[in-house]
C-alpha cells in the first residue's frame, strides 16, 4: 500500500453554532463534497467510489446529487468517529486494487442545530455503540452518553498512573491556543487559560465542560485516488504511507476488557508505522481525534509517542503546542475548531502537508499522522506525507 | 428501549433472550452470570459462546455477590432526561470475585465516598413490578435504610 494512494482534494463548509448551518444534513455534506471535488479539479461524474459516514447519509443520495453516474464502490465503515480515517484505509485499498478510481469520503452533521450527539446516542439503541448491550446493561444504571463511558477509563488512568486534571487541562488549553490561529475555528477569538478550564463546570466527573468536544454544524470531505492518476491532476498530492484500523476487545462492551487501555489504536498504530517504515519520532505533527481530553492522552500513549502512563507528563509544558516537540491538532480539533467527526483532522493534515496552513503552519512539515476514535474505543490511524 | 413504567420513568432493560434470564435471576434475588461448562470461564455480558474455549455449553452460575469498585463516573449533568432528578449519580464498574465486571451503582454511597478497590456486595432494587436491578452497597454494612425504594 505504501505511497500508492493519495489525497487529491479537500473541502469544508463553514463551522458554526448559533443559529446553525441552515442546511439539511445532506445539503451540508454535499457542499463540502463539491468543494473537495473541485479542489481536486474533478467533477462529480469522475467520482466512482463513495464512503459515507455511518448513519449520516447514503451513497445513493450523494451519487444522485453529485452526478456520480458510474458508481462502482460504495461502503461505510461502522466505527463511529474512527470511520473517516478507517475509510482512508479502505479507499486507498480500493483505488490501488482498481476497484474504484476516485473515492469521495464525506462527513458532517448539524451537531448543534439538529439532534445533539448526546440525545441521539442515548435514545436510539440501533445507532448506539453496544446496541442492545448498552440498552440492557448500561442505560438502566444511568450510563447514557459518551463522556460518561470514557470517563470510566480516565478515572482508572488517574488511579493507576497519577494523571492529573491539570494535565487534561493542558490538552484543552493547547487546542484552544491553536484555534486562536485558525479563523475558521468556532473558538477563534475566545482564548482560554488553565484556570478557566479548572473553573468550568463538572459534567461527568472527571470530565469538565472544557474536557468535552464542541457541538457544531459543519461538514468536510476528501477525495482519494492512485498516485498514477494524481499525476494527471493539477494538485499537490498528499501520500498515504500507511493506514490501519483496529478494535478493542470486546469492542461492544466497555467494562470487561482485561486491559482497559488497550483500544483499537493499540493494534492499528504499530501496524501503520511498520507499513510506513517510520516511527513516532519521525512525525512532524499529529491530528488526534479529541472527543474528550483524556482520549488525546490515551491515543498519544497507544500510538507510541510516549509510554503508557506517561501521557500526563507528555502533554505538559507546551510539548503538544505549535512550536513544541509534537504539535497536536493544529486546527484546534474537535475541542476548539468544530466537531466534524474527525474529517476536519484529515483536512488539516492535508493542509499542513501542502504547506497551506498559514500562521499555524508547522515549519517544513513532511510527515503527519491523523487518528480516529469511535464507539467504545475503535481506532484508526493514517500516516501521511507530502 | 423498553417503555418505562409511569412512576419509575427511567430506561429499563428489555426482557428477551439472555437479558430476560439474567434479570429473571435478579428478581429471585440471585446474581448469576454465565459460566462455561467446559473450561469454567465466567462471562458477562451474556454471550452465545465461550470466547475462551469455543464451547456452546454454559450454565447460569451463582455469584458470591461480592466485589470491589473498579472505576466510576459521576453524572453531574444529566445527558438523558430520565435521570434529571437523580444527579449527581455515579454509574460504577464493579469487579466481582469471579472476575467478571458489571456496570451498576453503589446505592448507599455518595459519589464522593466512592474509592477504587472499595469492597461491595450486591443488593436487589425492585424498580418496577417486573424488573429488579442488581445494585451494590458497602460490604459488611448492615441492611440500613437505603435512599432507593425497595432495596433489600
Amino acid at each position: 500500500m505504501k505511497d500508492q494512494a493519495c489525497i487529491v482534494g479537500i473541502g469544508e463548509t463553514a463551522y458554526v453554532r448559533r443559529p446553525g448551518s441552515g442546511m439539511s444534513l445532506l445539503g451540508l455534506q454535499l457542499q463540502a463534497a463539491v468543494r473537495a471535488i473541485q479542489d481536486a479539479g474533478l467533477d462529480g461524474a469522475r467520482i466512482d467510489g463513495l464512503m459515507p459516514f455511518p448513519n449520516l447519509g447514503s451513497a445513493e443520495a450523494f451519487a444522485a446529487n453529485l452526478g456520480c453516474e458510474n458508481l462502482r464502490y460504495a461502503a461505510t465503515i461502522h466505527m463511529g468517529g474512527a470511520a473517516p480515517v478507517a475509510s482512508l484505509q479502505a479507499a486507498a485499498t480500493a483505488v490501488i486494487a482498481g476497484i474504484a478510481s476516485f473515492v469521495l469520503i464525506p462527513a458532517g452533521w448539524n451537531g448543534y442545530s439538529g439532534a445533539r450527539a448526546r440525545q441521539t446516542v442515548a435514545q436510539d439503541a440501533a445507532s448506539m455503540p453496544g446496541g442492545e448491550i448498552a440498552r440492557d446493561y448500561y442505560l438502566p444504571y444511568g450510563l447514557t452518553a459518551p463522556p460518561q463511558w470514557y470517563s470510566l477509563m480516565a478515572r482508572r488512568h488517574m488511579h493507576e498512573y497519577g494523571t492529573k486534571p491539570e494535565q487534561l487541562g493542558a490538552i484543552a488549553v493547547a487546542m484552544r491556543n491553536h484555534a486562536q490561529r485558525n479563523p475558521r475555528a468556532v473558538m477563534h477569538g475566545r482564548p482560554m487559560s488553565l484556570d478557566d478550564y479548572l473553573a468550568s463546570p463538572m459534567l461527568a466527573d472527571p470530565y469538565r465542560l472544557f474536557d468535552c468536544c464542541l457541538e457544531t454544524d459543519g461538514a468536510a470531505a476528501a477525495v482519494l485516488t492512485t498516485v498514477e492518476r494524481a499525476r494527471d491532476l493539477d494538485v499537490k498530492p498528499v501520500y498515504i504511507m500507511a493506514a490501519a484500523s483496529g478494535q478493542p476487545y470486546p469492542a461492544d462492551e466497555i467494562t470487561n476488557r482485561k486491559d482497559i487501555f488497550k483500544t483499537g489504536l493499540t493494534i492499528a498504530a504499530p501496524e501503520a508505522f511498520a507499513r510506513a517504515g517510520i516511527g513516532p519520532a519521525d512525525v512532524d505533527f499529529a491530528q488526534i481525534y479529541d472527543c474528550f481530553t483524556f482520549e488525546v492522552l490515551q491515543q498519544l500513549e497507544e500510538t507510541g509517542f510516549c509510554k503508557r502512563g506517561e501521557g500526563g507528563a507528555f502533554v505538559e509544558g507546551g510539548r503538544i503546542e505549535l512550536g513544541g516537540e509534537l504539535p497536536v491538532n493544529t486546527h484546534g480539533g474537535l475541542l476548539s475548531e468544530a466537531h466534524v467527526l474527525g474529517m476536519n483532522h484529515i483536512v488539516e493534515a492535508v493542509r499542513q502537508l501542502r504547506g497551506d496552513a498559514g500562521e499555524r503552519q508547522v515549519e517544513n512539515a513532511e510527515i503527519g499522522i491523523v487518528t480516529g476514535w469511535g464507539d467504545f474505543g475503535d481506532g484508526s490511524i493514517a500516516v501521511l506525507r507530502r | 428501549m423498553a417503555e418505562a413504567e409511569p412512576g419509575y420513568g427511567r430506561p429499563l432493560p428489555e426482557l428477551q433472550g439472555f437479558s430476560e434470564e439474567f434479570y429473571g435471576w435478579c428478581k429471585k434475588r440471585e446474581l448469576r452470570f454465565q459460566r462455561c461448562s467446559d473450561c469454567g470461564a465466567w462471562r458477562h455480558v451474556p454471550r452465545e459462546m465461550c470466547a475462551e474455549c469455543g464451547s456452546w455449553h454454559w450454565e447460569w452460575a451463582r455469584s458470591s455477590g461480592r466485589g470491589t469498585v473498579f472505576t466510576w463516573t459521576v453524572v453531574v449533568r444529566a445527558m438523558h432526561p430520565a435521570f434529571q432528578e437523580d444527579v449527581p449519580l455515579a454509574p460504577a464498574v464493579i469487579e466481582m470475585e469471579e472476575g467478571v465486571r458489571l456496570l451498576s451503582q453503589v446505592s448507599d454511597c455518595r459519589p464522593d465516598e466512592l474509592a477504587i478497590g472499595m469492597p461491595v456486595e450486591v443488593v436487589f432494587d425492585d424498580v418496577t413490578a417486573e424488573i429488579t436491578l442488581p445494585k451494590f452497597r458497602r460490604a459488611g454494612s448492615r441492611a440500613r435504610k437505603s435512599p432507593e425504594k425497595g432495596v433489600s
